[in-house]
């Protein structure tokens, strides 16, 4: 196993301060190792962004980390603490170490400055040492690395198509070589051939540069072909954790069961669609146990009252690295 | 847009309080005031008193009752100004920015014209021009002299929303004009469109002070402007009679500042954005005071759930 990048430990993050706060994500811990892709998924509100903002400390206000760490283990040197970094090296520290790539490029890029100039502002900051033609000669690097053509370095963001853009974004998060970039939904705008494309010159981009990848989703099928591993939240909490192809085999949780069976598999035999019936928890209004179980078709006597841990289960022992929090899968 | 009825911030209370005290003494001004305000008596320039609450004039006048009766003149002429530079400011200013071609133009042009024109000369010159000018006549040339800023910024904001996807699907889906500007448009402009009213409010009030100040507007009815004209032409400030000049002069001052706190109070209320969700400083894990902040997530305890976290595990 590869060694770690990213430790999230026991964060919990919430919306609002005292009585009023919402716990949004509660306790979740996930490890994201060298070179991988670590899949987010989880329907909407499951607290998949808010876990990534929360530990990369890029919430807006009402939102407060309300406990827990997350351990950044750079190249070189000691590993730190990401929550007790002061604003200038948390400044510092993005962008450098760990870029995010919006969900909206349309609404990310400034429509009145240049590809080039919105490029290079970044390096600018960063690596206030180099030169103007340097600048320029890494954006042109850059875009030509995601598969634009150099000179669209001039052109305005209104004057790239969507996909375009989306690649723009990417290719801003890479300008400083980051070693983790996080993807919040950078496809979702995107048509399936756009997508397709997109995660394949990502894929390739990583194994060339030797990054890490966040990637959060709701589209499990594009999760199952490009990640190495994906967690599954619901309700602010990881239900299930696993390689995706064990997932995409064998998912252990009746939640990603039911998230992988609520769309139709291109290959192999046919198969009933099942949905997942109810809507999402009130996160004001938790329940006690389990929050899955009221929609949950295998619910039973644990499931109300008791909170099932996320660990190793017993039963799949032998499916290599993986656990889930679900009484039907008590640990060894 | 859903209107609920919230508390209003401290800074809105102030402003209405205000607001409301100046439009009771606007109604009441006449019946309120000890003494005739015109009426003269042998207390010469008396400093204040119990008798004179805010001292006499050289013809022994009462500067109290003077204020109150002068309080109704200020209110009439700011808030009637007020409403018809608004409504005017509405009518050119979306039209402007919402027609193409000709009528747009041209509607611009007109109000880059009134931008241009000094205001208060021109004020001077048509209430000269106007025989007997009373209040209403004031107001009507103010109000008609003063919407061209309030117009402009209407128009820049028009131009903006009508490039918008919920107004063009209305166009596409064949509403009239009219419709789309109405239900569409206007309710986007009520923020400005109450700032500018309040901020012409207020231009009118100096507009009509400044031009009794000056002595252009009769005397037969008082008003703020006509104490201190009368201040000034008597050198009150040389004299050392500082009860003079100084009400009427806070009392501009007091309107000006009410008017203000409730042009914040409307923001909040259109724009629900600028409403300040409680706290805004949180005490971070390292014990210092920080402000809630984007890109600078507070950091409230960093240990407690991670305890708690391994007990379970």
């Amino acid at each position: 196993m590869s060694q770690p990048v990213l430790e999230i430990k026991g964060l919990s993050v919430e919306y609002g301060l005292g009585d009023k706060a919402v716990r949004a994500v509660s306790e979740v811990d996930l490890t994201l190792r060298r070179g991988e892709v670590l899949g987010l998924a989880g329907e909407s509100g499951s607290g998949k962004s808010t876990l990534v903002y929360g530990a990369t400390r890029l919430l807006a206000p009402p939102g407060v980390v309300a406990g827990g760490s997350v351990i950044y283990h750079p190249e070189a040197g000691e590993p730190f603490d990401v929550l007790r970094l002061t604003h200038a090296e948390l400044r510092a520290f993005r962008w450098d170490q760990l870029s995010i790539v919006f969900q909206g490029a349309m609404n990310s890029l400034n429509p009145v400055a240049t590809i080039a100039d919105q490029l290079t502002d970044v390096i600018k900051e960063h690596r206030p040492k180099g030169t103007k033609t340097e600048r320029m000669v890494r954006a042109a690097e850059l875009l030509s690395l995601v598969g634009i053509a150099r000179d669209r370095l001039s052109s305005y963001p209104h004057q790239l198509s969507g996909g375009m853009r989306q690649r723009v974004m990417i290719a801003m998060a890479l300008a400083l070589e980051p070693r983790v970039v996080i993807m919040d939904e950078p496809t979702t705008a995107l048509d399936v051939v756009m997508q397709r494309q997109i995660m394949r010159q990502l894929v390739k981009l990583k194994q060339r540069l030797g990054f890490s990848v966040i990637f959060i989703t709701h589209d499990l099928s594009l999760l199952a072909e490009f990640s190495d591993r994906i967690a599954i939240m619901y309700g602010g909490r990881i239900v299930e954790e696993a390689p995706s192809s064990a997932i995409y085999a064998d998912s252990l949780h009746p939640y990603s069961h039911g998230l992988l069976h609520s769309f139709p598999a291109l290959h192999g035999p046919r198969r009933g669609l099942a949905g997942i019936p109810g809507s999402p928890p009130d996160l004001r209004n938790m329940p006690a146990g389990c929050a899955f179980a009221p929609r949950c078709p295998k619910a039973f006597d644990p499931c109300e009252t008791d909170l099932p841990p996320l660990t190793r289960p017993a039963d799949a022992a032998g499916t290599g690295d993986r656990t889930v929090a679900c009484w039907l899968h008590p640990a060894a | 847009m859903r209107l609920r009825f919230r508390m209003p911030s401290l800074k809105v209370t102030v402003g209405l309080v205000l607001l409301i005290v100046f439009t009771f003494v606007a109604f009441f001004g006449d019946a309120l005031a000890p003494f005739d305000p015109s009426k003269r008596s042998k207390d010469i320039l008396q400093a204040p008193s119990g008798k004179h609450w805010f001292g006499t004039t050289h013809l022994g006048q009462d500067i109290f009752s003077q204020i109150l009766v002068g309080t109704r003149s200020v209110m009439f002429v700011g808030f009637s100004a007020g409403i018809l530079a608004t409504l005017i400011a509405v009518v050119i200013g979306v039209a402007s920015g919402y027609l193409s071609g000709l009528p747009g133009e041209s509607l611009s042009t007109i109000s880059n014209v009134f931008i241009v024109i000094p205001a208060l000369p021109l004020i001077i010159i048509v209430t000269n021009v106007v025989p007997n000018s009373g209040d209403t006549a004031i107001a009507v040339v103010i109000g008609c002299t003063g919407w061209a800023w309030g117009a402009r910024l209407l128009r820049a904001q028009t131009l903006s929303l009508r490039q918008r996807d919920f107004v063009q699907a209305s166009r596409a889906n064949g509403e009239s004009t009219w419709r789309i500007v109405v239900f569409e448009i206007l309710p986007n402009l009520t923020a400005i469109i109450a700032s500018s009213f309040i901020g012409t409010v207020m231009f009118a009030v100096l507009t009509e002070i400044a031009l009794a100040y000056v002595g252009v507007s009769g005397i037969s009815e008082w008003n703020w402007g006509e104490v201190l004209f009368w201040a000034q032409g008597q050198q009150a400030l040389a004299i050392g009679a500082w009860w003079w000049f100084v009400p009427a002069g806070l009392c501009i001052a007091l309107l000006g500042t009410a008017l203000s706190l409730v042009n914040f109070g409307i923001d909040e209320i259109v724009n629900p954005r600028l409403r300040s969700s409680g706290r805004a400083v949180v005490k971070a894990a390292d014990g210092r005071k920080v402000r809630m902040q984007i890109g600078f997530t507070p950091v409230l305890s960093q240990d407690s759930n991670v305890n708690k976290g391994s007990a379970a595990r």
